[in-house]
């Protein structure tokens, strides 16, 4: 199956060129990885790579530069929920290495795998600004803060409705 | 109590709601600004005011606005730096998070100030739902005419964007950040030239933190001089802190410089104490880049005398028993902790997010990680030691950017005050193996009283 | 660029006690490169042929003790020579400086706590400029006791061969693809200490020109395929050739066996950079360097001036003065080579070398 954003998409890649000058719609490449991502299931195949490519005139190298620069952008599939869970040292102080503990004791998960049913991804990340509410993750666009062994019962639970 | 210039109003209701921050005295400045004062008359406020820069170097804001070349036919940019990713801060996510609009006036005084018709606020990817509330504040700004063509008749246009970063620590590096606004990969550029000559796309830059240009609003309503005299010396005006780690009450905090370290820490109004009755023993009070102090040497000055929150106090004694300002990133750690496994994790941080350009960064961090986690883990030899030492000290002002030196001076501090720990991990390896935390032998200097 | 400037030599910048005079825009690198020998600075990235090169590798960091003439103060932090431009009356130290040399050390230290050291097989060895830079600059012995670092194997097509293992980061192989080739297929991906050079999805880089992707790289990350494991460099001879090219300049070094050319390079200065002719880089074209492998193909100038100090020059060609020799003496006039007859020891070797007419080629011991 090509890979080919929604009409609706493809209008949101003209809005962010547009905010740039004449001819460096190369700025835009950040932005429009990250509503590539959120199309095509959470991940970015080379195929999708090289469609962003076409979309902003650029090479295929130059987009698979900046793709495996920035941490944020998966390159392999991921699951439906991803727990990114920060490990960094004021989110250590405050006992997020129990957090990431607890996940692989319920999910049996470490990080940087999936559970079988595609459902859950577990991802250690560094320092995500939220120090003073930790230990914390982000799911999707949101943090989640004050972890507990409780509140994590409670996200897979939800996640899972 | 201090005075608030930040977040003064950061707890009225629905304040991030264009409505109610324009009744609580929003968007003044820019009135000031645009229809009483010249660009240049803007700048020398700034420069008056003796504001410095939020972000961690703590530059002269108004210096560095002059320095920007302005050569007939190029356009200029300002570029907010709201890529926060510095370890122990969240004061700038809190800011704009709660009153965007202070960031979106300041921005358009700063624009006009420097002439910048496009700006934008480059944020960190993390910081998606952040993102919406920016667009929508500027979107209501545009709508009642604080952006777009000719603000309020003065003949000045001024639109500002929000663009998205991508999980990167470098980019909150000004260079970097600008290549990473131009879609490329977020290496920073090898200076000269600065961002004020030869910035994004090539044309004169302004790079400020968020809160640098939040700090613009107060400074334009109330004149650089009245911001002036709030402080001590050449900490001027209010500094936001976040504050975490052991504490009762982690957060952000916006204090006067002239509150001590200890009042603090311990004071209700502020971190509230040590929980559960444990004693402080360390602190990195400006982020994890800055150098760790022992809690007698965060209290009190070698001289003898009471350490303040300003930029000064905290830097005096230099790297040998002071530490920095930074970027306001407060974390407290508590006598259960082990500074040899939070050392790790700050090591591990910077391996992860060197760009790996220059080599003693590349190759330098990932070495201090792995002797780091051998120590920890109790495998270390008490060679490992002086062998870090000599591996920071090689990075640290041998790199492109400051990121190695950022990842050098944890290290160096760590070893220099807590040697002792590292040592006990060496010599106690199945213990350093089972438990996660070191000595705990720090007195707590202070003797508290109940 | 600026050393092609004709801008009047009217800075005075001294470096490590030598004065010298200089073009405005020069970079203390270069001024340094006008003096020559041993007071300039190493350089791994920089390449002053190939724009945006340099600042990265961290070799040539001097000590600039005073700014300029007009403020003298020193500059707190060693700078990168290659991307620091000279100011009048400024005072650099290089070889003076136990700072820089320090500094120097431990960035060779850590340009090699990940690098294989795989020498024995690495055809750049002889003409690796790390090998170089750790000899002059390198401290005996290594501190580093962990795995080194590795990459998966990646296969970029006919001409070059990738070993990403051995591979310092310089980009100056990304700068030739962007600058002489029509197309860049080939970057840095990843980051940190996992940035690689890469395709990244295994694509065969054989657009033109990008050949010279060989003749830059400073260590043995990219070789020539067609030479890969025929010789040592060191047993090969160098001879100036050329021929009339309608893509590029035709003048090439022809590195030959016998008369056997086994591989073709654009031709290299003191510096190690390709040579310029009016003003134009070198730089050959893939047919040249690929597709002419017979001496007939080439008029031959003759043979190509090696420094003395370079293990190519062993045993080679004009001007070179051998040593004494003092072993016949010794051995009361026996001819050493007797003693080290290996068939008087060794059953393995059953190749005659010695009986052969010409010189041993690759294909002589395929036979």
């Amino acid at each position: 199956m090509p890979v080919q954003f929604s009409e609706t998409a493809l209008a949101e890649v003209k809005r962010l060129v547009a905010r740039y000058p004449e001819g460096k719609q190369k700025s835009a490449l950040l932005p429009v990885l990250h509503l590539a991502q959120e199309q095509f299931g959470g991940w970015l195949s080379t195929e999708t790579l090289d469609y962003v490519a076409s979309l902003l005139q650029l090479s295929p190298i130059e987009v698979y530069e900046v793709a495996t620069f920035y941490s944020m952008y998966n390159l392999q599939p991921v699951g439906k929920h991803v727990f990114e869970v920060c490990q960094t040292g004021p989110c250590m102080l405050n006992g997020s290495d129990e957090i990431i503990e607890y996940v692989w004791e319920k999910l049996g998960i470490r990080p940087g795998q999936t559970t079988t049913d595609g459902l859950f991804t577990l991802k250690t990340v560094e320092c995500l600004g939220a120090c003073g509410y930790a230990p914390m993750m982000q799911m999707g666009k949101h943090y989640r803060e004050h972890l507990t062994r409780d509140k994590v019962d409670q996200i897979i639970a939800e996640s899972r409705k | 109590m201090g005075r608030k210039l930040l977040l003064d109003k950061a707890h009225v209701e629905n304040i991030r709601l264009y409505e109610v921050y324009r009744r609580e005295g929003g968007y003044r400045s820019v009135e000031k600004a645009l229809k009483s004062m010249s660009p240049d008359q803007v700048t020398d406020e700034v420069k008056k005011s003796g504001l410095r820069g939020r972000g961690g170097a703590g530059f002269p804001a108004g210096l560095k606005w002059s320095f920007l070349a302005k050569p007939e036919g190029v356009p200029r940019y300002l570029v907010v730096n709201a890529d926060e990713s510095e370890p122990g801060t969240f004061k700038d996510r809190y800011l704009m998070e709660f009153i965007p609009h202070l960031l979106i006036e300041g921005m358009i005084t700063s624009s006009y100030a420097l002439g910048s018709t496009t700006s934008y606020i480059y944020i960190r990817g993390e910081y998606a739902w952040i993102v919406d509330i920016l667009e929508q504040a500027i979107a209501e700004a545009r709508h009642n005419g604080w952006l777009g063509k000719n603000i309020l008749g003065s003949g000045f246009d001024c639109d500002i964007h929000v663009q998205r970063g991508a999980g990167a620590y470098i980019c909150g590096e000004e260079t970097a950040l600008l290549e990473s606004l131009e879609g490329k990969r977020g290496n920073p550029r090898i200076k000269p030239p600065f961002p004020a000559v030869k910035g994004l796309w090539g044309c004169p830059t302004v790079v400020n933190n968020v809160e640098t240009i939040a700090a613009v609003v107060p400074i334009i309503n109330e004149g650089g001089e009245e911001y002036a005299k709030i402080g001590i010396g050449k900490s001027t005006g209010t500094k936001l802190i976040s504050a975490c780690g052991n504490i009762n009450k982690p957060g952000v905090y916006e204090i006067d410089m002239t509150i001590s370290v200890e009042e603090f820490i311990y004071s209700d109004e502020y971190c509230g104490g040590i929980p559960n009755g444990r004693k402080l023993k360390a602190c990195i009070p400006g982020g994890s880049s800055v150098p760790i102090l022992p809690a007698n040497l965060l209290l009190k000055t070698a001289k003898g005398e009471t350490r303040l929150m300003n930029y000064e106090s905290l830097a005096d004694g230099g790297f040998a028993s002071g530490s920095m300002m930074g970027s306001g990133g407060f974390i407290v750690m508590d006598d259960r902790q082990c500074v040899v496994r939070h050392t790790y994790t700050l090591a591990r941080f910077y391996r992860h997010e060197s760009c790996g350009q220059c080599s003693p960064c590349r190759e330098g961090t990932g070495w201090m990680e792995k002797i780091l986690l051998n120590i920890e883990t109790g495998k270390g030899k008490m060679s490992d030691i002086d062998l870090l030492w000599d591996i920071q000290r090689k990075i640290e002002g041998n790199t492109i950017c400051p990121l190695g030196d950022a990842a050098a001076w944890p290290v160096a501090a760590a070893i220099r005050h807590f040697r002792d720990e590292f040592e006990w991990h060496v010599n106690h390896p199945e213990e350093a193996q089972t438990r996660n935390y070191g000595l705990a032998h720090y007195a707590d200097p202070l003797v508290l009283t109940a | 660029m600026a050393e092609q400037t004709n801008k009047p030599a009217n800075l005075k910048v001294t470096i490590d006690n030598i004065t010298v005079e200089v073009a405005p825009g020069t970079t203390i690198l270069q001024a340094a490169r006008q003096i020559g020998g041993d007071v300039t600075p190493p350089a791994m990235c920089y390449y002053s042929k190939l724009e945006g090169s340099g600042g990265k590798c961290r070799t040539c960091l001097v000590e600039v003790a005073a700014g300029s003439a007009a403020d003298p103060r020193p500059m707190p932090k060693l700078v990168a020579s290659c991307r620091t431009g000279v100011m009048d009356g400024m005072v650099v130290k290089n070889i003076t400086s136990d700072r820089v040399q320090d500094a120097r050390a431990g960035v060779v230290e850590f340009l090699l706590v990940n690098h294989p050291l795989d020498c024995p097989v690495c055809d750049q060895a002889g003409e690796c400029h790390l090998q170089d830079l750790g000899y002059e600059h390198g401290k005996e012995g290594t501190r580093f006791e962990f795995k080194r670092r590795t990459f998966e194997p990646e296969d970029i097509g006919p001409y070059i061969q990738l070993h990403m293992n051995r591979c310092i980061l310089c980009y100056r192989c990304t700068y030739v693809a962007d600058q002489l080739t029509d197309s860049r297929v080939h970057g840095v991906v990843d980051r940190g200490d996992h940035a690689n050079i890469s395709t990244h999805i295994s694509k065969a880089i054989d657009n033109n020109f990008c050949g010279n992707m060989i003749d830059v790289c400073p260590v043995g990350a990219l070789t020539d395929k067609t030479f890969r494991f025929k010789n040592r460099v060191w047993f090969t001879k160098p001879v100036e050739a050329h021929r009339d090219c309608d893509q590029c300049c035709g003048k090439v070094t022809l590195w030959q066996r016998g008369d056997e050319v086994l591989r073709v390079t654009a031709r290299k200065d003191e510096w190690g950079e390709v040579k310029s002719y009016d003003g134009k880089p070198g730089w050959i074209c893939n047919t040249c360097r690929f597709d002419k492998k017979k001496a007939s193909d080439w008029v031959i100038e003759g043979p190509t001036n090696i420094n003395r100090h370079s293990v190519i020059a062993q045993g080679h060609y004009t001007g070179l003065q051998k040593p004494h020799e003092t072993l016949p003496a010794v051995m009361d006039g026996r001819d050493p080579k007797l003693l080290m007859d290996i068939h008087s020891v060794s059953e393995v070797n059953r190749v005659d070398i010695s009986a052969l007419p010409g010189a041993a080629t690759s294909e002589t011991f395929k036979k």
